[in-house]
């Protein structure tokens, strides 16, 4: 398990890495259609939603697709210059030795939730501002797109928007 | 009753009105005026140049949603009506602003809050900017116009209960608190205004100034940014237009060419600014897009035993201005307290932390009050506010540091916010701040808050109100317009928007601009024709 000290050490070496990293993961870099996840970003979002929204997304069959495809639409919705802002960061994190540098994780598919859960305490009071952002931008998307779906509006008593006509 | 949808009448009686996101061939039009823009300054701009007789062109880089189409959901709202989704964030993304970006402008989701400028900020802009005609009493005609136009007036049913506690708490501990007017006619007490008014009752520019334009032969060409104003010696000849695709977001490559004998620019701060710089027209003293403000907003969510609905009912209804009162205007930063619409996307993404601790206050959705602290930014002699720069593909990005003189007011605020919450009856007050977990009481809220690390990414700050960036001044050296709005260094260009303002206005802007844009709309119109302009409806 990755602990908050690793992270503050893998600061500037993350730093380093992230720095040079455009240039070598951009030729290897996955391309998803315009309006589209990559198949490796979906994947982490599949990792993260639960832990994202562990005590409020419940056992649902589908919920954690239907997140991630929240958080497709969003992205597709954001600024040309969000997007690609975003989809650099996905690349980054897509990309084995930086994710593994930045997270101890290699695959986000057999991370257990606690490591998630690490990564992202740590991104979210990290020094290093790109990780703290990539904290932000999880925050919002994950959060956003499943509060934006009424199935989410039960447990939090909202009853929706009335009825008018 | 039936829900009244002017912009659909109006395209079916066969107004003029192009989507230019579906335009096939490269264009050139004319008109005698072109308006870039349909929001606050814009709408009313369209409704006098109308008025008297001018041949109008809209521009608007969103598209055109009406009240039909407004279905009370964060899902589509945001994407359709807001820039960049409602995500728009400063450039270090230590502020996230929202800004509408549809037909209406920020009006189609603003708030319906009607302050008129306070008289403490236009004494301000008369010393320091030599705006000396802006007094409240020369501006009040204008201020009547438009409150008739736009049917601005007291607030008469009972504020909801988020708004409600906002006063049992302030009157507890003795601080003054206020009604705010709105511009609503037959208003259903929804409180969706965020989300595009469903029942057509704001009368936000969609279902006023604009219907009136076009019903008047004005053409509305949506879809369509505007890019660059291209020059001849001292005179604009044309402004060149980007269409843009259906997604509302890439652009086309078709060019649209717009001409005309004047060029209004109310495509709001920021987007004003942008098309400014990117327009690179003479700017000696390197003005433009300089002193954006944006009265930078903390947030407390307080926890009460009854329930709250803050989704419901009329958003903001009253207001404490107490403590912009306290200190002189350019002292330490003065804020203006209210509280916003609670609704499940916005709250959560705004809401810090994830996982059991973000559940945990998202089960309290219903039991949540939450308040703003709006800073009074630009005053202060450190508070330069933030400036307008253009991305490698032309759009604008502010770039606002937050600094000393903001986060000690930050601080204030927070303490302040924290400590009316716990009068009223809160059981747990939750600042929005990275590191905070909430507190219990208010003893454990002072020490806490006193203790929070006030940084950028930590301290959560909002913005729902742009301002500046083309200051209107008397002299060259602080104003990019001339106190009429008029674009100094070129001959036929107005900007009338909130980027005129020098400062911010420490209150909701919406009524400074509608007011302001009425008088100097009019002073453009009677020197145009050699008559005095005709009034709104
Ligand atoms: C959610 C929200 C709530 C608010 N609540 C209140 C309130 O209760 N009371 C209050 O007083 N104020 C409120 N405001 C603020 C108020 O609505 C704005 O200050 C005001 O509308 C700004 O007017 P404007 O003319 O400067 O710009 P806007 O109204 O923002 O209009 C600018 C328009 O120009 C368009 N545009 C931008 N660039 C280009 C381009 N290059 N080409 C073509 N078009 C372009 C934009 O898409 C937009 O439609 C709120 C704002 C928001 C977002
Ligand atoms: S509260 Fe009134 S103005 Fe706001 S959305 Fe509802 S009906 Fe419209």
């Amino acid at each position: 398990m990755t602990s908050r000290r690793t992270f503050i050490k893998a600061g500037l070496l993350g730093g380093l890495v992230l720095g040079a990293g455009g240039v070598w993961y951009a030729a290897s870099r996955e391309q998803a259609p315009a309006g589209r996840l990559t198949r490796s970003a979906r994947s982490m979002f599949q990792a993260i939603t639960p832990v994202m929204l562990a005590g409020m997304l419940g056992e649902g069959s589908g919920r954690i697709e239907r997140v991630v495809d929240g958080v497709e639409r969003a992205v597709a919705g954001l600024s040309a210059a969000a997007q690609s802002e975003l989809a650099d960061l996905f690349g980054l994190l897509g990309f084995y030795p930086v994710r593994k540098l930045l997270t101890g994780i290699g695959d986000w598919r057999l991370a257990t939730p606690a490591d998630i859960e690490a990564s992202l305490s740590g991104w979210r009071f990290h020094h290093y501002a790109l990780l703290q952002g990539a904290y932000a931008a999880m925050h919002d998307l994950v959060l956003g797109a499943w509060y934006a779906q009424p199935e989410s509006w039960e447990a939090i008593a909202y009853p929706g928007p009335p009825e008018v006509r | 009753m039936t829900i009244r949808d002017p912009i659909r009448e109006g395209l079916a009686a066969g107004w003029k009105v192009l989507d230019a996101s579906l335009i096939e061939s490269p264009r050139t039009l004319e008109a005698d005026v072109v308006i870039v823009g349909t929001g606050a300054g814009g709408g009313i701009a369209a409704e006098i140049m109308t008025a008297a007789g001018f041949d109008v062109i809209l521009v608007e880089e969103g598209p055109l949603r009406s009240t039909h189409d407004f279905r009370m959901l964060e899902a589509e709202a945001y994407p359709q009506l807001y820039q960049e989704s409602a995500a728009r964030k400063t450039r270090d993304k230590a502020i996230n602003i929202l800004q509408g970006r549809c037909v209406g402008g920020s009006t189609t989701v603003n708030w319906a809050s009607s302050f008129r400028t306070p008289a403490a900020t236009l004494a301000f802009w008369r010393e320091r900017y030599g705006l000396t005609e802006y007094t409240p009493e020369a501006l009040q005609p204008w201020f009547e116009m438009v409150e008739r136009r736009l049917g601005i007036g007291p607030w008469e049913r009972a504020p909801n209960m988020n708004n409600a506690l906002l006063r049992s708490g302030a009157t507890a501990l003795g601080i003054p608190v206020g009604e705010i007017r709105r511009n609503v006619r037959d208003c259903w007490n929804l409180g969706y205004c965020g989300m595009g008014c469903p029942t057509g009752a704001k009368q936000s520019m969609l279902v006023t100034t604009i219907p009136t334009a076009l019903g008047r032969g004005a053409t509305l060409i949506h879809h369509l940014r505007a890019q660059r104003l291209l020059s001849a010696g001292a005179r604009i000849d044309a402004l060149e237009c980007q269409p843009i695709q259906a997604d509302g977001i890439h652009p086309r490559q078709t060019a649209v060419t717009l001409r005309a004998r004047h060029f209004v620019l109310a495509a709001g701060a920021i987007g004003t600014p942008a098309l400014l710089l990117r327009s690179n027209l003479p700017d000696p003293y390197s003005l433009t897009g300089r002193r954006t403000f944006l009265h930078p907003t903390v947030i407390a969510a307080g926890q009460f035993a009854k329930a709250v609905h803050g989704h419901a009912g009329a958003p903001q209804s009253l207001y404490s201005d107490h403590f912009l009162e306290q200190y002189p205007i350019d002292g330490p930063l003065g804020f203006k307290l209210e509280v916003p619409p609670l609704h499940p996307v916005l709250f959560s993404t705004t809401l810090q932390g994830f996982a059991a601790e973000h559940a945990e206050a998202m089960r309290g959705f219903a039991h949540t009050h939450a308040q703003l602290a709006l800073l009074r930014d630009g005053f202060h002699p450190e508070s330069h506010g933030g400036r307008v720069e253009l991305r490698a593909d032309g759009t604008p990005v502010l770039d606002y540091p937050l600094n000393e003189p903001i986060w000690e007011g930050a601080r204030r605020a927070l303490l302040t916010m924290a400590e009316i919450q716990f009068a009223a009856g809160a059981i747990r007050v939750l600042p929005v701040h990275e590191q905070c977990r909430g507190y219990a009481n208010w003893g454990e809220a002072k020490e806490g808050i006193a203790r929070l690390p006030m940084k950028p990414l930590l301290t959560r700050v909002v913005s729902a109100h742009v301002m500046g960036g083309a200051a209107m001044s008397a002299s060259a050296e602080t104003g990019l317009t001339s106190p009429d709005g008029s674009l100094r260094h070129v001959d036929n260009v107005s900007v009338f928007d909130g980027s005129v303002f020098p400062t911010s206005i420490g209150s909701n802007p919406q009524l400074s601009i509608y007011a302001i844009t009425a008088r100097n709309a009019s002073i453009l119109t009677s020197r145009m024709t050699g008559r005095p302009a005709p009034p709104l409806a």
